[in-house]
């Protein structure tokens, strides 16, 4: 928490969006630490997903850490649609920009209750983010 | 922030939240007015539901709402955590207790609207998978709780647009300004601006 609240500060400081404070506030939950400068926005935009998603655990939608080359619907101990286990498709910047864009129509029959994000440039920020969720990242401790 | 201002603010804070929350009459009468609301706004549902379950846009309205029911469980349930954690002073859970009953009315309201259209809600999970180990203190649970609060509020933003039928966009609406209410009121008690911009996603 004080990563995220000295993190908030910089912020202000810098005067980069405001947002940006506020995507660090799920440190508790999502154990986000700080990010890096390429990744802040990213990050910040990840702050759209936190009320279903942690890096690290399970919760209302599958945990993220790993997601890059991992095959949709495969994450153990959560409860997937058909829809998303049937899709079969593997994650990655390509694939992630297509189901983000509009999860509801990409895979009909998602649960995944998301409206999606149409600026192409905040997609692929995002997207670059979640694909530092790797084994050695801070904010997947724990996760096999 | 300081420690010190963390330790100070929230107890002020929500003191007086508490103080206000006393004249139970009108909260109450609020609250009820507000699943009233609601649920009389997920009234005109029943024609889709003439229409049938198997209408797929009915039916992907309904896996949205039950995916915004299973995060409202996760709040109730984790509001229950920093009520349980003994980390709280009295009046601070007081206020906690209370957002929480707001969670448990929309669970209510969300799972109104899903039975209307044919569908079931999802229960409760037996279990949830919180970061226990990190709330040592009130302001780690008023932050857990922010960052919860703050999450659904996105959640609701980006499901709002995603309904088929708009008297349910109006529902997760009123849902959504309730819920961004706790988070301003939890960021002031932590010491944050509690509404730090004029747009929010
Ligand atoms: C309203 C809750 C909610 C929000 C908000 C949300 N998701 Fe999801 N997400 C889910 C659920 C539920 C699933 C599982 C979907 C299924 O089984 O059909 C899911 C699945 C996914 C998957 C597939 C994962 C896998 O293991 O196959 C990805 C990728 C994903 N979400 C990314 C995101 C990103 C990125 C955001 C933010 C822009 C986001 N989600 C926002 C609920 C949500």
């Amino acid at each position: 928490m004080t990563a995220a609240v000295a993190m908030c500060r910089l912020a202000k400081a810098l005067l980069l969006l405001l947002v940006g404070c506020i995507a660090a506030a799920p440190s508790l939950f999502g154990g986000v630490v700080g990010g890096t400068d390429t990744g802040a926005a990213g990050q910040d935009i990840y702050g759209q997903c936190i009320g279903c998603h942690s890096p690290d655990r399970n919760r209302t939608g599958p945990l993220h850490c790993g997601l890059f080359g991992r095959v949709s619907g495969t994450v153990q101990g959560f409860e997937y649609s058909p829809a998303m286990r049937e899709a079969r498709v593997t994650w990655d910047a390509e694939s992630l920009d297509w189901f983000l864009r509009s999860p509801l129509d990409a895979i009909p029959g998602t649960t995944m209750g998301f409206a999606g994000i149409r600026d192409d440039a905040r997609r692929t920020q995002l997207i670059e983010w979640l694909e530092t969720l790797v084994e050695d990242s801070p904010l997947c401790e724990g996760v096999r | 922030m300081h420690n010190e201002d963390l330790k100070n603010a929230p107890a002020e804070l929500l003191v007086e939240t508490a103080r206000r929350s006393r004249r139970k009459f009108i909260a109450e009468a609020g609250a009820l007015t507000f699943s009233g609301v609601a649920v009389a706004m997920l009234g005109g549902q029943s024609t889709a539901i003439a229409a049938g379950i198997g209408d797929a846009a009915a039916a992907q309205d309904v896996r949205i709402l039950r995916t915004a029911v299973a995060a409202e469980h996760e709040a109730v349930a984790a509001y229950q955590l920093g009520a349980e954690s003994g980390l709280l002073e009295p009046a601070v859970l007081k206020v906690a207790v209370k957002f929480q009953g707001h969670h448990k009315e929309h669970v209510e309201a969300l799972a109104a609207a899903i039975r209307k259209l044919g569908g079931d809600a999802p229960d409760a999970l037996k279990q949830y998978d919180f970061p226990v180990e990190k709330l040592k203190n009130q302001a780690d649970v008023l932050n857990f709780a922010a960052g919860l609060e703050r999450g659904a509020v996105s959640a609701y933003a980006g499901a709002i647009p995603a309904f088929d039928n708009r008297e349910l966009s109006s529902a997760a609406a009123s849902i959504l300004a309730d819920e961004a209410m706790h988070w301003a009121v939890l960021r002031h008690a932590l010491g944050l601006d509690p509404v730090p911009g004029a747009f929010f996603s």
